[in-house]
């Protein structure tokens, strides 16, 4: 899976599932200040991401990811690794 | 002590979607059971259910309120609305006064099962999402409403089985008599989803005349083969006497009076000493004699026990008078944790339009009921003082009596 499917799945999801503003989606957007995501979306993003890509983000890594931009390389280094 | 009275209503029903749509179901006799094929398929003895269409309420909320908010909490955010709105409250009133909220509920159990099932196959309790434990828990509905309408008073879910909304009535009536809350959101819910009531029909508590699903649920009928489950919805707002008045609020009638009472026998069979010992704490309460009463709204779920019981209370306190009766679960079935609150809602109806809902389906009168003067045909009547029972598993008793002001 490259980049651009990466971006389209996951504002896919930001977007019906989460309920994000499609305008806001923008790479530097900062996933909580910018994007509004809280703890409790925080654990849906990790179901919505079990579902659509295959794996369980660990809320470890999660901790380190900040931005849009950061959260697709996240997915993108996951799937590369697998 | 403060008077409490009743300034707004909403009900979301088998019989109807909002207060006007039941009160002409009521009215007419209409009645809402159906069959439910996935009963079958999963198991049960009984398809029979009310038939409860699920609200849409995208658009009505947010994600993160939809996500925590259970089948029966969107019932209740609808019935909801709509009582706020009837009492004349926004938002901007919530978010200046403190209100609170006693709200009936007494299980939820599809975000328990569909979660378990979830972690049974992936091993993986954050895979249950975000919204599994406030959808999961009894209080559910009085969490999500209160959050939802920005309460900030008494908050909390009475669990009292199938008096649980009777007794949110009776108890914010007593927050309000003291002093400590000038404004109370009152109700019950119920889901009616096949995954909450297969061990309630395990029990062979349920009615089979799957043939016939109108004449399924015919309380105090010699004929009647047990409840048909049922669900939705239904709020009132409970209010002090003068603030009602000082907001110029509509008030359809005053809590005159709640009994309460424990049978401490059997878990589910019910009891004619327990029920009357309701009925009668009721009655002194409001400082009332049986014969003041215009109209019982009756428990009876179209059980042969509970039904039989209820005959012999309502008998030995009422039966002098000839007071009338009726059940309204012959149209709506055992709406369970919401009833008591619903019934009230339909009592309340009843008062306002002048008129006795009918106790559909009762052909032929056992011994204890023929004592009754049953209303099987809906009659025309001003009312004025009527009293309404809820009785529940572990012998949980509740009667209220209502007044016209």
């Amino acid at each position: 899976m490259n980049r651009k499917e990466i971006i389209e799945i996951v504002n896919k999801f930001l977007i019906e599932d989460i309920e994000v503003e499609q305008e806001a989606l923008v790479e530097e957007a900062f996933l909580k200040e910018d994007l509004g995501i809280d703890s409790l979306d925080f654990v849906d993003i990790v179901v919505v991401v079990e579902q659509n890509f295959g794996f369980k983000i660990k809320p470890e890594e999660m901790s380190r990811v900040k931005t849009l931009s950061q959260f697709y390389d996240y997915i993108e280094g996951k799937l590369n690794a697998s | 002590m403060k008077r409490v009275v009743i300034t707004g209503l909403g009900v979301y029903s088998c019989i109807g979607q909002d207060k006007e749509e039941v009160r002409n179901g009521l009215y007419r006799g209409t009645c809402g059971i159906g069959t439910d094929p996935l009963r079958t398929a999963y198991g049960y003895r009984s398809p029979l259910t009310g038939m409860v269409p699920r609200p849409d309420l995208k658009g009505a909320l947010n994600r993160r309120q939809r996500t925590c908010l259970p089948e029966e909490g969107e019932y209740a955010f609808v019935a909801t609305e709509e009582a706020f709105k009837d009492a004349g409250i926004d938002m901007d009133y919530l978010e200046k006064n403190e209100t609170g909220i006693l709200y009936g509920n007494d299980s939820s159990s599809k975000a328990v099962i569909e979660s378990h099932e979830i972690c049974v196959e992936k091993k993986d309790t954050t895979l249950m999402g975000s919204g599994a434990i406030f959808q999961s828990m009894n209080s559910t509905v009085s969490m999500n409403l209160s959050t939802i309408f920005k309460l900030r008073g008494i908050n909390m879910t009475i669990s009292a089985a199938c008096a649980s909304g009777s007794h949110t009535i009776g108890l914010a009536t007593m927050f309000i008599r003291l002093g400590l809350q000038d404004l109370i959101v009152c109700g019950g819910a119920q889901e009616t989803s096949y995954l909450s009531m297969a061990s309630f029909d395990g029990l062979s508590a349920f009615s089979t005349r799957a043939d016939d699903p109108k004449r399924s649920s015919r309380p105090f009928d010699k004929n009647r083969d047990g409840l048909v489950p049922s669900g939705g919805a239904a709020t009132l707002i409970l209010e002090e006497y003068e603030h009602a008045l000082k907001r110029g609020a509509h008030i359809y009638a005053e809590v005159a009076g709640y009994g309460f009472s424990s049978n401490g026998a059997h878990i589910s069979q019910p009891s004619d000493e327990g029920s009357a010992l309701a009925m009668i704490r009721a009655l002194k309460d409001a400082r009332m004699d049986a014969g003041a009463i215009d109209y019982i709204n009756a428990h009876a779920t179209s059980t042969v026990i509970g039904d039989t019981y209820e005959a012999i209370a309502i008998d030995r306190i009422f039966g002098a008078h000839r007071t009338p009766v009726s059940s309204t679960k012959g149209m709506t079935g055992h709406e369970c944790w919401m009833a008591g609150a619903s019934e009230i809602v339909y009592t309340l109806l009843m008062m306002r339009d002048s008129f006795i809902a009918p106790n559909i389906n009762l052909e032929e009168p056992d011994d204890n009921s023929k004592k009754l003067n049953i209303i099987a045909k809906t009659l025309d009547r001003e009312l004025n003082i009527c009293l309404s029972n809820s009785f529940g598993f572990g012998g949980t008793n509740s009667a209220l009596i209502l007044k016209k002001l």
